[in-house]
């Protein structure tokens, strides 16, 4: 079983649910972001996403941007990227890493190669998010030969055709993009989000993770209620573009953030 | 056998292209979050429906004819051709279409798909400004909102075409992302697509983008090829021996080049921006240095680096100023059908000079890049052959540029 599929069950059984935190691999530097993978754990993430840094973000908005901006600055690649999840491995062999990002740092590295310096590095799964199943033969054959979850997204405008063959494509979990824009923008509505993880389910019993617009403990709280898992990004890496010049606040902040997430969902 | 008779593009082969998912050969293709997937499924549906409807049709080529001013006609440049003194140099006059260039031959069919669907707001990215202009000049008289977004180092230098959208009623908001030109112009144009994706049409300017912008921007712009063909075989009674076209994202050149593809004896060049020369890495042509990869939603050739990040691009002329190119052209290359080459932006800076002085006609820097390479080629060629420059657009928008370099404030 899947370390991914591992830890969802075992949250389930506990009748709990999944909080899936997301960084910038490289942001601010690349030396830092082993240590904060740690503290987002150390707070309370069952699932840790890693983005790899594109520079061309088209699905993100401008903090996720920026953040991809300042991980450049420092030329952070794909291969640097394995390394960190290599040295979080070190002392942290339980907790998922899903690799989240854009197809063409995976197009130059080549698809076979991914999947297996990423299986090697600890890699759980791999989220590409201009990669619909439609394109994705490529690549997916690579993840499941070296045991990685393929994850992909459904959105609001997702027809219930579409869904189904999304859920079909996928393992490990799907991820509901709860509002039509970029990252970081509006707020979701709790009860869309509902009805939306219904239709879901309805097809599949895939777990369904939910993100975009979760930006605090009360509404990590709430798409807990009707999610399994619950995403957040932009609120996080908002703390390391404000404090980039000191590991030790980001650390702390990033802790006391989703330390209250974690708490208001077990609640 | 061998490579070649594998390369030979058939009647069959190229009515089956784009494939059902956008593919030519291992280019195109829909590579887009999962928001706008249900888009362009429903854009691609209504667009295969209408593209042979009688109405649809008669209401486009209506527009060409009494809107754009079509057709646009093939010029026999005599005085240039008797200086080079080689094949015979004909322009084909996208410069003289409303809205001086060829980017409103795909704005108006879009609109009208826009029209069709039922969306009242447009948006587009830009970077000349052309398409910018064509896409606000259609809105107007649609009466469709309308917001273009552009880079702000190309607002800079094209001040012009940015007061001519504001004139037009359009919104223009300054990208300051990335690069701050068209790649990061058409970055954020997809975040507002996929922020308004219920209400808003998004006109795409090139044959680039997801499925099944390169097919429906290429058809709409087939309009010149077609023209260019029966206004060759009437003038000379046969077809010409060469093409000419510039490529930034490659919608004129398809245009020109699409409906002579199955006359193996017609020969096309693609002209890409070389910048300050290939060999400096500070160029715009992704065909002629590049490697396939995947921006914007579609495969294709791109300048990127060893570690996938999109390279900066560097053109005088921001129409060409963009790391990839649309895929058919991608295919068109690894076929060998078409040549892929460059010029400098010394060399269309001098072609700009010469064209004006020799024929009265002042093209846009992008179709400079073209004239330049057409003067060369034409000059190894035989005075009884023909060659088609497509003279896609005017240089009035340039003037400041060139002015500038010239040391003249205008």
């Amino acid at each position: 079983m899947s370390r991914l599929k591992n830890v969802l069950e075992t949250l389930n059984a506990q009748g709990k649910k999944a909080l899936i935190p997301y960084v910038t691999g490289g942001d601010p530097k690349p030396e830092w972001t082993v240590e904060i993978m740690h503290t987002l754990v150390e707070a309370g993430a069952d699932i840790v996403e890693l983005g790899v840094p594109f520079s061309d973000p088209m699905a993100d908005g401008p903090v996720i941007q920026l953040a991809c901006e300042r991980a450049l600055k420092h030329n952070t690649s794909i291969d640097d990227i394995f390394e960190m999840v290599k040295s979080f491995r070190e002392t942290d062999k339980q907790t998922p890493v899903v690799l989240m990002g854009y197809l063409n740092p995976l197009e130059i590295k080549g698809y076979e190669n991914f999947a297996i310096e990423a299986a090697e590095a600890g890699v759980d799964g791999a989220l590409i998010v201009d990669l619909p199943p439609e394109e994705a033969s490529s690549l997916v054959p690579f993840l499941n030969e070296n045991n990685l979850d393929s994850i992909f997204l459904i959105a609001p405008t997702t027809t219930d055709d579409r869904i189904k063959y999304i859920c079909d494509q996928s393992s490990g979990y799907v991820y509901y993009v709860s509002v039509k824009g970029v990252t970081g923008s509006a707020t979701l509505n709790v009860d869309d989000v509902a009805k939306k993880v219904a239709q879901i389910k309805a097809h599949n019993q895939i777990p369904v993770g939910v993100g975009f617009g979760i930006s605090n403990a009360e509404s990590a709280a709430s798409v807990s209620n009707v999610a399994d898992g619950v995403i957040v990004g932009s609120v996080i890496v908002n703390i390391i573009a404000k404090h980039q010049e000191n590991k030790a606040t980001i650390n702390s902040e990033i802790k006391t953030l989703v330390s209250s997430m974690r708490h208001a969902m077990d609640a | 056998m061998g490579a070649k008779t594998n390369k030979r593009i058939t009647e069959e082969l190229l009515n089956q292209l784009p494939d059902d998912k956008g593919h030519f050969g291992p280019y195109g293709g829909r590579f887009v979050s999962e928001t706008l997937m249900p888009s362009l499924l429903e854009l691609e549906e209504k667009y295969l429906s209408l593209k042979d409807d009688p109405t649809f049709r008669k209401e486009f080529d209506k527009d060409m004819a009494d809107y754009v001013g079509r057709p646009s006609p093939l010029y026999f440049a005599e005085r240039l051709t008797s200086e080079v003194g080689g094949a015979k140099i004909y322009l084909k006059r996208e410069d003289l279409n409303h809205t001086g260039a060829h980017k409103v031959n795909n704005t108006i069919g879009q609109a009208l798909l826009a029209k069709y669907l039922g969306k009242p707001r447009v948006i587009a990215e830009t970077g000349a400004g052309q398409h910018g202009v064509a896409t606000a000049t259609v809105a107007a008289r649609l009466n469709l909102k309308c917001k273009i977004f552009m880079g702000i180092e190309d607002i800079r230098r094209q001040t012009l075409n940015v007061y001519r959208m504001k004139l037009l009623g359009a919104e223009v908001e300054a990208v300051t992302s990335g690069t701050q030109t068209l790649k990061d112009a058409m970055n954020e144009a997809l975040r507002d697509w996929v922020t308004n994706v219920d209400d808003t049409f998004y006109i795409i300017g090139t044959v680039a983008g997801p499925h099944p912008y390169p097919q429906l921007v290429r058809d709409f712009q087939s309009i010149i090829g077609r023209e260019a063909r029966a206004q060759c075989l009437e003038k000379e009674g046969r077809l010409p021996d060469a093409l000419v076209a510039c490529v930034g994202g490659g919608s004129n050149a398809i245009g020109l080049f699409y409906p002579f593809i199955l006359d193996e004896e017609v020969e096309m060049y693609g002209v890409e921006a070389g910048g300050h020369g290939v060999e400096t890495g500070k160029h715009a042509a992704p065909l002629c240095a590049g490697k396939p990869g995947v921006l914007h939603g579609n495969r294709t050739y791109l300048m990127s680096d060893e570690s996938g990040q999109i390279q900066g691009t560097h053109s005088i002329s921001a129409g060409l100023d963009y790391p990839g190119v649309g895929p058919e052209h991608s295919w068109l290359k690894d076929m060998e059908r078409a040549e892929y080459v460059s010029v400098t932006d010394d060399e269309a800076l001098a072609a700009f000079r010469r064209l004006t002085l020799v024929e009265g006609i002042m093209p846009a820097l992008e179709s400079s890049h073209a004239i330049a390479y057409g003067i060369k080629k034409a000059a190894t060629m035989r005075k009884d052959q023909i060659m088609i420059i497509n003279l896609s657009g005017r240089g009035d928008k340039d003037i400041h540029t060139v002015a500038d370099i010239d040391g003249i404030k205008v």
